[in-house]
């Protein structure tokens, strides 16, 4: 009977970190699903954009009093991990507050600065669901969020509220059962923030108390193994994903586009035939039409996106009224690389359904009302290119389907034509210095 | 003042130092002609042995690669390419932030590398070497300027201080528009928008950015960008603040307070 505990808790822990693997192996599988994108050049300057950008959130200081917020959540929820190692052993061994003999006071410091911790990350996620659903930003409030993705931000910070309360709870319940000395209850010193809740707890008996600290711990810790397989399925995603996300990250100016070296070649063979090799075969396609087509960094991209809007709230065509959001452009991507994935878990492989990223998905409306301004690559925490996405599908819009607007096909016969966007007489190009010589 | 094209140099058996690229809004467009000018008039003025290419420059194919037609930007850059390396071309200089973003980066991967400046940053240079000489007292001197940061010399290739310090030396007070820098809002020309009508929506881009450059209280706005004068030139107008305030490019407020 004495072990029951133990072989719970090790089936809890290995039953959620298997569930954790297998969803994460399958992420893993959606991303490759991309294009081969070499990106392993100059790992000193990755290193850096992932302490700096990652690790740093130096994006996030763009605003810094809302980045020290989400730096006490952030920096609260890893540190506290360090406890959650503690719970997992004591799980596995039986016992309780394991560290305690081996750090002897240094515990208690450890267990208030924990503790500290968890208070502010319970008063930061309160602020944060104020902005969220009391204040009512407007990145938070916009369409773009409408259903599962706002529900799914407000769960998170609700079960963060949750997970720490349940924290100091635990500790609160365990002081008063120290101070009566009952067994298996080592005595620490007073732990500060749980100490100020120990008059509620006074008037239980230790029976009840010890059922408190218990349920508190299991909750605790079922509420992490849970909450660990919800992050595959959540914006949440991204305290995992910003980091890879930041290192990959590219490193040439934001103005350089990626070039396609298959039109590349086309035009050479075109303009010198002798270069064409015998072998030489069309590109299958041009652009991307669904997500089998962008680069296996742009899927990358679409799991790290936290949905926090800032790059749709610094974008010149949806400050306009414009349909076009980057922030949906990456949920988009998501959701399709998603229903691909569960096409794939369904047939082994992709089976045809018919569907596309681009019309399906991502609406030609959307795509038209870019300026490739770069703003949403700028604002980006995690290092998302949108812009890359939305230019692969204009490549097919136009390459694969021809849909342009008449304007632009004009333009394009202009340029083609008369060597520049307008329809001018290319013998008049230096008109102006002809001028400035009279 | 004579402008000499490449084949007239090298007929001549000369070098440029540099040569312009002027782009088609600078060749075409009436507005930007006046930005040309002015540009070429300061290089004349500091003594600056410059050349364009003249009949044989064409698009760099940038507004043909945002809207998607890669084959028709790959067509423009090989024709280029090709014209450049011919010349065997080193440094350009191009008052286009779509023309030096396209030069300076996505060229080289196709075979032509040049160094490659944008006008406002060699104007700064040749302030910094004292070259370019401004009247004492000139025409902006005391007045307020606010600076509209280019998307494809900003963001796009991070320049943001050159132009301010060649603004700087006008003696004049810049003050910044809300957004600015690497949070600059766009004109609304990029990606080729510049060449058809706006996507359904509720305000055009450029009368946006032109509400927040009024917002300053400037009498003048300064771009570094042709297409961004035009687009702001045309919000202003749109405010019916065309009397009140002007939009004039860096080099037309160097041209016009030089020595």
């Amino acid at each position: 009977m004495h072990y029951i505990p133990q072989i719970g808790f090790l089936i809890l822990a290995v039953a959620g970190s298997f569930l954790f693997a297998r969803k994460a192996g399958e992420i893993k599988r959606n991303i490759l699903l991309g294009k081969k994108e070499d990106l392993s050049n100059d790992p000193g300057k990755r290193w850096n954009n992932l302490i700096l950008l990652a690790l740093g959130q130096k994006k996030m200081f763009k605003n810094p009093l809302v980045a020290l917020l989400h730096l006490v959540v952030y920096a609260g929820f890893i540190i506290i991990n360090i406890e959650v190692l503690e719970i997992v052993l004591d799980g596995v061994l039986g016992t309780h507050r394991l560290f305690l003999p081996v750090l002897g006071s240094a515990y208690t410091w450890l267990i208030i600065f924990f503790e500290f911790l968890a208070v502010a990350v319970i008063v930061v996620c309160a602020i944060f669901l104020i902005r969220r659903n009391l204040i009512r930003l407007k990145r938070f409030i916009s369409k773009d969020l409408n259903g599962w993705p706002r529900s799914d931000a407000n769960y998170i910070l609700f079960t963060e509220i949750v997970l720490m309360s349940l924290f100091v709870l635990m500790n609160a319940a365990d002081q008063v059962l120290q101070s009566r000395g009952a067994a298996h209850y080592p005595a620490t010193r007073a732990f500060f923030f749980s100490d100020m809740l120990t008059p509620l707890f006074n008037g239980f008996s230790d029976g009840t108390l010890t059922g408190m600290e218990r349920s508190a711990w299991w909750l605790h810790i079922i509420g992490i193994f849970l909450f660990l397989n919800y992050l595959p399925y959540s914006k949440h995603l991204h305290i995992i994903l910003a980091f890879p996300n930041a290192y990959f990250a590219r490193l040439e100016p934001q103005g350089k586009l990626k070039n396609m070296p298959a039109v590349q070649n086309e035009v050479l063979y075109a303009m010198q035939p002798e270069l064409t090799p015998a072998d030489a075969a069309p590109p299958a396609s041009f652009g991307a039409k669904d997500v089998f087509d962008l680069s296996w960094k742009n899927l990358l991209d679409a799991y790290s996106c936290t949905e926090c809007g800032r790059c749709t709230a610094s974008c010149p065509a949806n400050l306009t009224g414009k349909l076009l959001s980057p922030r949906k452009i990456m949920m988009s991507t998501r959701d399709r690389l998603e229903e691909v994935g569960r096409n794939i878990n369904l047939n082994k492989t992709f089976q045809d359904d018919g569907k596309s990223l681009l019309h399906h998905y991502i609406s030609v409306e959307e795509l038209r009302a870019c300026t490739t301004c770069n703003a949403c690559v700028e604002a980006c925490p995690v290092s998302i290119a949108p812009l890359d996405i939305i230019m692969e599908l204009r490549r097919s819009l136009i390459m694969e389907e021809s849909n342009a607007p008449q304007e632009w096909n004009g333009t394009f016969s202009n340029i083609e034509n008369n060597f520049a966007p307008w329809k001018f007489s290319p013998d008049e190009r230096d008109k102006w210095a002809t001028e400035m010589a009279s | 003042m004579k402008i000499n094209t490449m084949a007239e140099m090298m007929a001549a058996g000369e070098t440029p130092e540099v040569l312009f690229w002027v782009g088609c809004a600078g060749s075409f467009d009436q507005r930007a002609q006046k930005i040309t000018k002015a540009f070429a008039t300061i290089l004349d003025k500091v003594g600056v042995k410059f050349a364009i290419l003249g009949k044989e420059e064409a698009c760099t194919g940038d507004p043909a690669r945002r809207a998607g037609n890669e084959f028709l930007f790959q067509m423009m850059a090989y024709q280029n390419i090709q014209v450049l390396n011919g010349y065997g071309i080193k440094k350009i200089v191009t008052t286009c932030p779509h023309c030096f973003n396209t030069l300076k980066n996505e060229y080289p991967e196709l075979g032509g590398t040049y160094d490659v400046v944008h006008h406002t940053t060699l104007l700064q240079q040749l302030i910094d070497e004292g070259k370019i000489k401004l009247k004492e007292g000139g025409e902006f001197k005391g007045k307020k300027i606010s600076y509209h940061d280019s998307c494809y010399l900003g963001r796009a290739n991070d320049i943001y201080e050159a132009p301010r310090k060649v603004l700087e030396a006008l003696d004049a007070e810049l003050v910044e528009i809300k957004r600015c820098k690497s949070n600059g809002l766009c004109c609304g020309a990029g990606g080729a928008q510049m060449f058809k009508e706006d996507e359904p929506g509720n305000k055009r881009i450029n009368i946006e950015r032109a509400d927040e450059a009024l917002e300053t209280g400037a009498g003048f706005i300064a771009s570094a960008c042709p297409f961004c004068n035009t687009m702001i030139t045309d919000g202003i107008k749109n405010r019916e603040k065309e009397n009140e305030v002007a939009v004039l490019d860096v080099a037309e407020m160097i041209a016009a307070s030089m020595q």
